[in-house]
């Protein structure tokens, strides 16, 4: 068994060294029908790209990804620059006209973004013409090497029951090495998803064929994230399905956050585009869903018909109505840990990190400033953009619509939900950006705290201090804190996984929906000593 | 302002002094010669199993004590002058105090074993007895095999510790059956059955004659009692019950049994000196409990009462309905009133019991034969409620009433399978009774006693 789970480790090493080995491999150019062809399609109207990208891209020299976007991104650079110097001349002059014609050779977007879309057409090699092969070298080797390495579990684990051996005598996942080149891996990969997107084209090239099949269009690099998301969500989940399977609570919960991943957050949106429909995410909620409201979203929707239209009602409701409604009745925990893609994740690839969320109190405090200052900022970012979208103007009490937008973008969606977010699992825990930064897991909070039929009970007496239940809480709940007071938790940062009551080795806690009345329950005294309360209150 | 002076800082300790704080704002001192931080002692298992670092096991935050305005002091108290109210620690140092509270809990027992004290043999109660084993046990390469020697939480525990290392155990029980002077047969079979599934090598009826040393001194082999057979081992875990730890006291003022003596407001002989938690022993028992009760619980409840009293609202030591928990391996087990084993039971007792065909699930109810009154209940891989079961036990409920309204007592996680049809089902074939289950009610769970 042994031997299994290290020929698996070996496999998903290989498959990984290939997987990121591939962004290496291939070449990169264009022949001149294709970058007059790639002009017309964009509709570029100036002479000066055309110039510069056929010095750069139309050549017989092998180039790789690098030196293919270098030289992109030089060549764009260089035309808006040429047109940049025209304004200012033309503005120096007081030409007004003229000046007013140079805006429409200026050519907007990423640097990254416009290399990125050049080398989707201009990629040749071994990655785009075998992605077959090449699929089942990366994924299916991960996947195969994975499960290897995961299923053994089911008789080295032992009978089933919690097994939490050796969590803390493991480099991986005590912070050791292994957890610090897991963070290294992870940040990287993020950094370059957002920002350098044109680096992972071989990867959009592998999945091409699953892209086509499912939405008629190419991959692009959020294609790959998202597939990659769901694979590695299916295949921890297994693991989940295997640590936990005394715990029917954890395997109907892990069974639920995967399908909401897979048919909502995944397939049904490729669906959609398939269909020339736009594709949404039917569960994903504004403001977790920033930019819901944007001006490009809107137009989206407007222009598709009924279906857009259902979609803007069907978002608003859902925030509005459904996620309160049912925050009520089940606690967030209906959202953050069964439906949630951000969750979903944590709740699978981040399991083996839940520990090392920070409990203590300071970390509470910074908590609550930081992920209600998120909600703030993610509200006036829309309040400032929904009235720029309606009255036309470009900013609000003094915010420029595009900076706010642009600014949330980068930090709160790029750095914080993402680098920050899912990078530092394996040293600051799997919920980072839930409990830090999630606006939505702020909003539903409110609702948890101040609304709802949700608690965790704590049983009597039974508590035994042992701290179990606070050490694997990946929200940074100090929940011993409450249970050997005797006192129920509700808090607004629970997101209900359960796992505090499923290491509980007294049966002390269990998440359940109940009567508003004594749902908070401070207790004087523990039960099980009948000092006479009525004495002891009138004492007081 | 009065000073309290607290010797032990374990949950009964502590316990006492944070309600002394809510309740006043006398001084307080907590003195141990265990480890500075309150930590808590069942969880030192989990550090050993890599479960949890030595940091999670302390409740409270380090800046907590300075906050409350409790002093901790690391000593170890060697003299205590009960007419000058002074206590000498054997660093030299002088503490005077107006009211001693004596919370020093237990040690191991050793039962005069030849080797007990060679290196490699270790209890499980303290700090010092984790390092030890981190020492002694660290991997299965340095320890090749420990043998465990006494059948009780500890010893089960430990065994459970070592296992989590992949190091090979054998396990001395005296009874015939484990645990069995305090469970039904029924349990302790099954727990019996647990442990070999544990690969831990379960040596009933046996006994321990003694320990043999190598030419170092450290353990390299025990004997048993029964067969002479030589066991050779590394590490000898002693896990066979506890003593109150109160060998300091022996030539004070204060009168000492096996335990500090107290009377039900914890106050010893001495005015102004108090014990609490593992450590004190009642004159007369309350009810069926014993005179020393060595367990988490009721060292929490008396530092509860104890600091009411010291608050000046003198409040006798009540402990309500009996409770308690424990956990075998994977099994949980949790216990309302009074379940005893066979061997201790009373004619007029009676049990009800069920076991679940294949998993380790089973519950026994003691009920009165006569009133059908209910006693108390031993569950197994199934959670109950704790104010149910006390709410039952306060009204003298019957076993009919609580077989009824069972849905109401289930604590399981939500979507766990639930087994109160088939107990249900089975009393009533026994019985010729016919019991309908009710349903689950909020109402009836959240209604007072």
């Amino acid at each position: 068994m042994k031997a299994i789970k290290n020929t698996g480790l070996i496999i998903f090493l290989i498959g990984l060294t290939l997987f990121i080995g591939t962004i290496f491999t291939g070449t990169f150019s264009l022949s001149q029908s294709e970058l007059d062809n790639f002009i017309k399609e964009k509709g570029y109207k100036n002479t000066v790209i055309k110039e510069q990208l056929q010095k750069a891209i139309v050549t017989n020299e092998e180039l790789n990804i690098f030196e293919f976007s270098s030289r992109a991104r030089n060549a764009f650079e260089t035309s808006n620059n040429f047109y940049d110097n025209l304004i200012a001349k033309y503005d120096a002059e007081k030409n007004w006209d003229k000046k007013g014609e140079q805006y429409q050779y200026k050519i907007y977007g990423k640097p990254h973004s416009l290399s990125f879309t050049l080398a989707k057409k201009a990629g040749k090699g071994y990655a785009k013409d075998n992605p077959g092969l090449m699929w089942f070298l990366t994924f299916g080797l991960g996947i195969i090497g994975a499960l290897l390495f995961i299923v053994p579990n089911l008789i080295l684990l032992g009978k089933p029951g919690i097994k939490n051996d050796g969590i803390y005598l493991d480099s991986a996942t005590n912070r050791g090495w292994i957890a610090w080149l897991v963070l290294i891996y992870l940040v990287s990969f993020y950094l370059v998803l957002y920002f350098m997107p044109d680096y992972i084209v071989n990867w959009t090239f592998i999945l091409d064929p699953i892209s086509h099949f499912l939405s008629g269009g190419a991959a692009s690099q959020w294609f790959v994230y998202g597939f990659l998301y769901c694979t590695i969500m299916l295949t921890m989940g297994v693991r989940m399905y295997i640590k936990y399977r005394h715990n029917k609570y954890q395997i109907v919960r892990t069974t639920s956050v995967l399908f909401f991943q897979i048919v909502f957050a995944f397939l049904i949106p490729e669906i959609m585009s398939s269909l020339n429909m736009p594709g949404y995410d039917f569960k994903s909620a504004f403001p977790l869903d920033y930019d819901f409201f944007f001006e490009w979203n809107l137009e989206t929707l407007r222009n598709s018909g009924g279906i857009g239209i259902f979609i803007l009602v069907w978002g608003i409701i859902l925030t509005l109505v459904i996620v309160p409604v049912m925050v009520y009745f089940f606690g967030k925990r209906w959202y953050c840990s069964w439906v949630c893609g951000c969750g979903g994740l944590a709740e699978t690839l981040g399991d083996p990190y839940r520990q090392h969320s920070n409990k203590s109190l300071n970390a509470w405090k910074l908590e609550r400033w930081l992920i209600h200052s998120v909600l703030i900022f993610s509200l006036v970012m829309t309040m400032v953009t929904l009235y720029c979208y309606f009255s036309g103007a470009e900013s609000f009490i003094g915010i420029k619509s595009q900076w706010v937008k642009d600014t949330y973008s980068f930090l709160i969606g790029a750095w914080f939900a993402g680098v920050i977010g899912t990078g530092f699992y394996p040293i600051f825990g799997n919920r980072v950006w839930c409990r830090f930064g999630c606006p939505l897991a702020a909003y539903l909070g409110f609702v948890q705290r101040f609304k709802s039929r949700f608690r965790i009970t704590t049983n009597g007496g039974q508590c035994i201090s042992c701290g179990n239940c606070s050490t694997y809480c990946e929200q940074g709940i100090d929940v011993r804190a409450y249970a050997q007071k005797g006192e129920n938790i509700v808090r607004s940062s629970c997101v209900g996984c359960g796992i505090c009551s499923a290491v509980c080795p007294r049966g002390v806690l269990k998440l359940e929906n109940g009567p508003e009345d004594g749902r908070i329950n401070p207790t004087e005294i523990l039960l099980g000593n009948d000092v006479d309360l009525m004495d002891l209150v009138n004492n007081k | 302002m009065e000073h309290i002076v607290i010797i032990g800082n374990g949950i009964s300790g502590v316990t006492a002094a944070r309600h002394i704080r809510k309740n006043s704002d006398k001084k307080i001192t907590i003195i141990s010669a265990e480890a500075k931080y309150f930590f808590s002692r069942t969880a030192l298992m989990y550090v050993y199993m890599g479960h949890m670092k030595f940091e999670h096991t302390q409740p409270y935050e380090n800046w907590f004590w300075k906050k409350n305005d409790i002093e901790l002091k690391e000593g170890f108290v060697g003299n205590i002058d009960t007419g000058k109210k002074n206590l000498e620690l054997t660093n030299g140092e002088n503490i005077s105090y107006d009211k001693l509270i004596i919370a020093t809990g237990s040690k191991p027992n050793k039962f005069g074993w030849p080797g007990q004290d060679l290196n490699g043999v270790i209890g499980m109660y303290h700090k010092q007895d984790l390092e030890k084993l981190e020492k002694y046990a660290p991997n299965k390469e340095t320890c090749n095999r420990a043998v465990i020697v006494g059948g009780g939480l500890i010893g089960i525990e430990l065994a459970e510790m070592l296992r989590s290392r992949d190091i090979p155990v054998t396990f001395l029980v005296r009874e015939s059956s484990f645990w069995n002077g305090v469970l039904p047969t029924q349990e302790s079979e099954m727990i019996n059955k647990h442990i070999k599934e544990h690969h831990i090598d379960l040596r009933l009826s046996t006994n321990l004659k003694e320990i043999k040393s190598d030419e170092f001194g450290q353990v390299k082999s025990i004997i048993i009692e029964e067969t002479g057979e030589e066991i050779f081992c590394n590490v000898v875990g002693l896990t066979a019950g506890v003593t109150p730890n109160i060998d300091f006291l022996k030539d004070s003022e204060i009168e000492i049994k096996r335990g500090v003596l107290v009377n039900r407001y914890l106050e010893t002989n001495i005015e102004g000196v108090y014990a609490i938690g593992d450590c004190a022993e009642q004159q007369q028992a309350i009810g069926l409990r014993r005179n020393i009760e060595a367990v988490w619980y009721t060292g929490r409840m008396m530092g509860e009462t104890l600091a009411q009293t010291i608050c000046g609202n003198r409040t006798a030591y009540k402990p309500g309905h009996w409770f308690n928990s424990a956990k075998f391996l994977d099994i949980e087990y949790q216990t309302y009133g009074w379940v005893f084993s066979e061997k201790s039971k009373k004619d007029t007792e009676q049990y009800f019991q069920w076991k679940h065909p294949k998993d380790n699930k089973c519950i026994t109810i003691s009920f009165d034969k006569n009133s059908h009154q209910f006693l108390g209940i031993n569950t197994f891989g199934i959670r109950m409620r704790h104010e149910i079961f006390d709410k039952w036990l306060t009204e003298n409920q019957s076993i009919e009433h609580v077989l009824e309204f069972l849905a109401d007592a289930n604590f399981d996680p939500e979507f766990y399978k639930l087994h109160e049809t088939e107990i249900v089902e089975k009393f009533n074939q026994e019985n010729n009774s016919n019991i309908t289950l009710k349903k689950k009610s909020w109402k009836r769970i959240f209604s007072k006693a």
